[in-house]
């Protein structure tokens, strides 16, 4: 039996022992992604209707590679954040929920780096 | 103790709708709605790096009427969830918790959110997106 209150539990990191890193994240990826998405809307923008050559050669800029990092990083890991909230706030049986947090992160790093890998492809060619 | 049937707080259906309820539900439902449309902008990247081919097949999918309605409310949903974000950004600063600022903040988020769509359609289809 534990001597100790229910106060002293959740004091400092609080009882998911992680204190404010995730809403902290959560913020930072949300700043992030303001200026970020602001340039990635005027690339898209001056690419509507570019046939593929024009596509091929903007997305092969450094410039664009770096901004596209940036915000794949940033999108996928704020994503898996919301999502888990999401998850965590709906899904009641422990197992159900395990398994969807589980899949959760599964799915935003699978994708993340599917999107990752494209710019890198397109970026260094080949 | 979480098997215990608690009573539930008053039922949804019973409150009038209100903004600060409205926006806050939509934020999520949008970021949800966002999420699965990151699948889309990944198909299109992973099709712009494998060629012409598929990167023609993408486009044909985009330049359909369903891709097209896939891709407004795409559109939608991304300067929604910015722009409640923002206001977000602020409420978690502390700032504009009293309840007229909220309504306010609430409907500007909404009305923005509409105004950069429709604007970001017509810049689109004026460069020539129709085509």
């Amino acid at each position: 039996m534990s001597m100790r209150t229910p106060l002293k539990n959740v004091r400092h990191l609080g009882s998911a022992k992680e204190g404010t890193t995730h809403w902290w994240h959560q913020k930072v990826t949300a700043v992030a992604m303001v200026p970020l998405f602001v340039i990635a809307l005027a690339y898209v923008i001056s690419l509507v209707g570019a046939d593929y050559e024009r596509v091929r050669y903007i997305l092969s800029l450094p410039f664009t590679s770096l901004i596209l990092l940036l915000l794949i990083g940033a999108v996928f890991y704020h994503m898996k954040l919301g999502l888990q909230v999401v998850v965590e706030d709906y899904i009641h049986a422990e197992s159900t929920k395990v398994v969807l947090l589980m899949l959760n992160s599964f799915f935003c790093a699978i994708v993340g780096l599917a999107a990752a890998l494209a710019v890198l492809k397109l970026a260094f060619g080949g | 103790m979480a098997n215990v049937e608690r009573p539930l707080s008053p039922h949804l259906q019973i409150y009038k709708p209100q903004i600060t309820m409205i926006t806050s539900i939509t934020h999520r439902i949008t970021g949800v709605a966002l999420s699965v449309g990151t699948l889309l902008l990944t198909w299109w990247l992973i099709a712009a790096a494998a060629g012409p081919e598929s990167y023609e097949t993408v486009n044909g999918f985009m330049e359909s009427w369903f891709g097209r309605l896939v891709l407004f409310g795409f559109t939608w949903a991304l300067f929604y969830h910015l722009c409640n974000g923002i206001r977000h950004l602020f409420l978690d600063a502390g700032k504009g918790f009293e309840l007229p600022t909220m309504r306010k903040t609430g409907m500007a988020a909404i009305i923005m959110s509409v105004v950069l769509t429709l604007l970001t359609w017509i810049i689109a289809y004026s460069m020539g997106g129709a085509s």
